[in-house]
């Protein structure tokens, strides 16, 4: 699969989860992330950081509990038990710490963490599922040397933290028995030489094949770069009003159209002057579109129920904490689950994709 | 092909030129090999090529570098890319993406390639390095023979008509360099491709070379010419210009199999040498069932061994064998199980101080133990380690015949001086075993022997010394036991002239002309040639 598709399938889901606080939604939601993520990742070292995101989405639910029950406000009336309250000074009126923790608080607080952590898994998954390399082969030839910059720290990391355990394991040889800064610097120095040096070799060799031998001669025009510059404003200012200014929603959309169309005419511009061919480009297949679409159609569900104007979609959404209510799901809801699980029939397993077979 | 119009190069801050009136030309389809001692410029001469020096290095030229009509002046090195490919020491650093298929077709993305032509080049070139298993391989896991391939095709992929290696073997075995060595040559005589290489083991690649260009030391031009002629008053001496010194021929067999054939031709009969016995002393090592194990990978599987004082072993094997891996064991460095006793003591539960004082390690790295800005500060550091009153390891240093300026910088140091600072830093510790890891790798003929004979003084001394290596001559000349390792286990130990005639991987190249007679070095014809 196009990497791409995974990320616009994972931001499509995303910003489904971000348009709901029902926590059965978001639960299904986080299920339905979790098969596909185990089911469609491969074993590759950037597949196995999808542990990381568990943990934070863990963290975030704890902390937002922690502070609701320290610092909560008295929201409704159900109250489940006091803490002993502290008084704050009067320049401090606004903070109450301890005090009621009512049902209704406790309910909002998880509801709200619940969306974030299901939001962070979406990026999770597509951190999980997209190789990241791929990713950034198939960026706009005009970014081809921001994209370099990134390969090659992508390598160096790696590199730099062998050459530390190796250094490390020397001092040893040496005695080792400096202490303080002494140690610091009997490591960080030869890293550090390394590093500069294994840097040097790297520059040498990729001038020596040739690196940045189309670019220079004509190079970006002034002119294109303020179009760019200009478009990415115009984008920037049209996103502004369209979620800050309801007045000017129409305005907005259009700067935000044109900023984008501007940025892209710009970037094919000025990629045309770069002579770089690729290697074995990943096609963007009928496929991709599909798991593109499921994206879309999954963050258009919640986003067309909401707008529909109807009080109760909106309430299953959005359940109410106040009066605390349980909440439903509801049939509108199902197109959404459905399309997070809908790259297992629409992806293969990774044994068969993952691999670039001809 | 390459034609060198009065060359001379200065560096920033140099007192000399690094190079002075060069002028030569290399023919197309010739394999040329650059000899000369450390320090005379070849670096330098290579990079001169492709314009890699000055472009990229700095300093001042005069004359001109004129590959395929095109003149370094006016091409930068990425303008020549098409024309020249250039393959650095150590393969790893010089990789600009991370599997084998990507890197072969970075070069040519960069030249514009069409795709389709890329797809198809791209599975000539694996097929002609012999690595299409290896396609899809990350490049960090592969073997220093594999990367080095890998490197190579990645050169050729961009189809360049000179290509030119900085010590492309240094790091690898006999085996794998053989590998790498016999895939350049059948590129010179199937593709008609112009190689300039430089390589200390000369041994290696003499026997394939058309041109030698000779960077005498003292001077600083190059003397260029058919391999035989320029051998026999070079300042490099290759084993096989040893023997023919030894016997008095007038010129130097260009091959094992020319030299054999005039020997026999002549009828020199030599008798089997026999070595003095060794006054072996008292076993100052004990390794018994030792194994060592990263994650599921064993490096050292139960190996039993007993080193004396007074002995100088030769420890070889693939790499990836566990020679390093049994040294480190050894010094404790690395966690191991099974028994190591160094004078009777375990120096793993020991603190570092007091087990470098037991055994001491030289390794592969050795610019991991510096890290002062100067070699007097590191003279002094090592002083205070090692608690030795001041002046000692200075004291050592100049014993080892290697006496540097004391506010020279550590990281400027020839391959040679930084390893002499390095052993007089672990020597000052007093430890009674100490192990070389690879010592040899960037030392030419005249330094090699001389840190045979350092060796020899410091077992003479009652030290036991190991020294894992893969120089076979190195360790004809300089050792007196080895031990053959594979896959972690020791399949062979015995004395090294027994070890090394045994078979023609391990036998250096006086004993390949002499075979059967085990006959280690050309010194010993002095005594026993009619």
């Amino acid at each position: 699969m196009h990497p791409w598709a995974w990320w616009a399938w994972a931001l499509g889901v995303a910003a489904a989860v971000s348009m709901t606080t029902n926590p059965l939604l978001l639960a299904l939601i986080a299920l339905g992330l979790i098969a596909v993520i185990l089911l469609r990742r491969t074993d590759a070292p950037w597949a196995r950081s999808v542990a990381a995101y568990f943990v934070l989405a863990g963290v975030i639910i704890g902390i937002r509990l922690f502070f609701q029950v320290l610092l909560g406000g008295s929201v409704g009336g159900t109250v489940i038990l006091t803490l002993p309250e502290i008084r704050l000074p009067a320049w401090a009126a606004g903070i109450r710490l301890g005090g009621a923790v009512t049902a209704e608080g406790l309910a909002w607080a998880v509801y709200d963490a619940l969306r974030l952590s299901v939001m962070l898994l979406c990026l999770g998954a597509a951190n999980s599922l997209a190789n990241p390399r791929q990713a950034l082969r198939s960026v706009p030839a005009a970014l081809y040397e921001a994209s370099v910059a990134v390969v090659i720290a992508l390598s160096v990391a790696p590199q730099l933290v062998e050459s530390t355990q190796r250094v490390r394991r020397a001092r040893r040889l040496r005695g080792g028995t400096s202490s303080g800064l002494g140690t610091v610097t009997a490591v960080v120095i030869p890293v550090l030489a390394d590093a500069i040096d294994r840097s040097l070799r790297l520059a040498a060799g990729m001038e020596a094949r040739g690196f940045g031998r189309s670019r220079t001669g004509q190079g970006t025009s002034a002119a294109l770069t303020a179009m760019l510059a200009a478009a990415a404003l115009a984008a920037t200012v049209g996103v502004f009003l369209l979620l800050g200014a309801p007045e000017f929603t129409a305005a907005g959309a259009g700067m935000l159209l044109a900023g984008i169309l501007g940025t892209v005419l710009g970037l094919r511009r000025s990629g045309r002057a770069l002579g770089v061919t690729r290697y074995r480009p990943q096609p963007w297949t009928g496929r991709d579109t599909l798991l593109a679409v499921c994206g879309a159609t999954a963050a258009a569900a919640p986003a067309l129920a909401t707008a529909s104007g109807r009080p109760a979609l909106f309430d299953a959404f959005n359940p109410s904490v106040n009066p605390l209510v349980w909440p439903t799901l509801h049939g509108v809801m199902i197109p959404v689950v459905a399309m997070v699980l809908a790259p297992l029939a629409v992806t293969s397993p990774p044994g068969a994709s993952s691999r670039r077979v001809s | 092909m390459i034609r060198f119009d009065d060359v001379s190069l200065t560096y920033a801050g140099a007192s000399g030129p690094a190079l002075a009136g060069v002028t030569f030309t290399i023919e197309e389809g010739d394999l040329a090999v650059v000899v000369g001692r450390t320090g005379t410029g070849k670096s330098t001469l290579l990079g001169a090529i492709n314009g890699h020096v000055p472009h990229f290095t700095g300093g001042v030229m005069a004359g001109e570098v004129t590959v395929a009509g095109r003149s370094t002046r006016t091409h930068r090195p990425r303008d020549l890319a098409d024309v020249v490919g250039w393959v650095g020491q150590d393969p790893l650093a010089g990789f600009v993406t991370d599997t084998v298929e990507d890197e072969i077709a970075y070069g040519m993305e960069q030249l514009g390639t069409a795709p389709a032509a890329m797809r198809k080049r791209v599975e000539e070139t694996l097929d002609l390095m012999g690595i299409a298993d290896l396609r899809a391989r990350p490049l960090a896991d592969l073997s220093g023979g594999q990367q080095q391939r890998v490197a190579i095709a990645a050169v050729l992929a961009a189809q360049p008509r000179v290509v030119v290696l900085d010590e492309p073997t240094s790091a690898l075995d006999p085996t794998a360099a053989q590998d790498v060595l016999s895939a350049i040559t059948t590129l010179v005589h199937e593709v008609g491709l112009t190689v300039v290489l430089a390589e200390h083991r000369l041994e290696r690649v003499l026997h394939q070379a058309d041109t030698l260009v000779w960077l005498p030391s003292g001077r600083r031009d190059a003397i260029v010419g058919p391999p035989a002629e320029i051998l026999l008053d070079c300042d490099v001496r290759p084993p096989l210009a040893q023997l023919a010194t030894a016997l008095g021929w007038h010129a130097v067999p260009a091959s094992v199999r020319d030299a054999r054939r005039r020997a026999q031709r002549e009828r020199i009969t030599v008798t089997a040498p026999t070595d003095a016995p060794i006054s072996r002393g008292p076993v100052r090592a004990r390794v018994s069932d030792l194994r060592v194990a990263y994650g599921s990978t064993v490096a050292v599987n139960s190996v039993s061994l007993d080193l004396h004082g007074g002995e100088v072993t030769c420890l070889m094997g693939r790499n990836g064998a566990g020679k390093s891996s049994l040294l480190w064991a050894m010094q404790g460095a690395t966690a191991s199980t099974g028994g190591v006793e160094i004078d009777g003591t375990d120096p793993r539960p020991l603190s570092a101080a007091r087990a470098r004082a037991l055994v001491s390690l030289v390794p592969q790295t050795a610019a991991d133990l510096l890290y002062l800005p100067s070699v007097g500060a590191e003279l002094a550091q090592a002083d205070r380690e090692s608690s030795r009153p001041t002046g000692t390891t200075a004291t050592l240093l100049s014993r080892l015949g290697a006496d540097l300026p004391v506010d020279a910088d550590p990281r400027d140091l020839s391959e040679g001086q930084r390893l002499g600072l390095v052993l007089a830093i672990q020597l000052a510790a007093g430890p009674g075993v100490l192990a070389l890891d690879e010592p040899t790798r960037g030392l030419d003929y005249a330094m090699k022997d001389r840190l045979a004979q350092i060796l020899a003084d410091l077992a003479a001394q009652g030290r036991s010394i190991v020294v894992s290596t893969h120089d076979v001559e190195f360790a004809a000349a300089a050792t007196q036991r080895t031990i053959v390792m594979a896959d972690g286990d020791v399949i062979a130990d015995g004395p090294t002239r027994e070890v090394c005639t045994s078979s023609p991987v391990f036998a250096p190249q006086a004993a390949k002309v002499f075979a059967p007679t085990p006959v280690l070095v050309a010194s010993e014809l002095f005594t026993v040639a009619p």
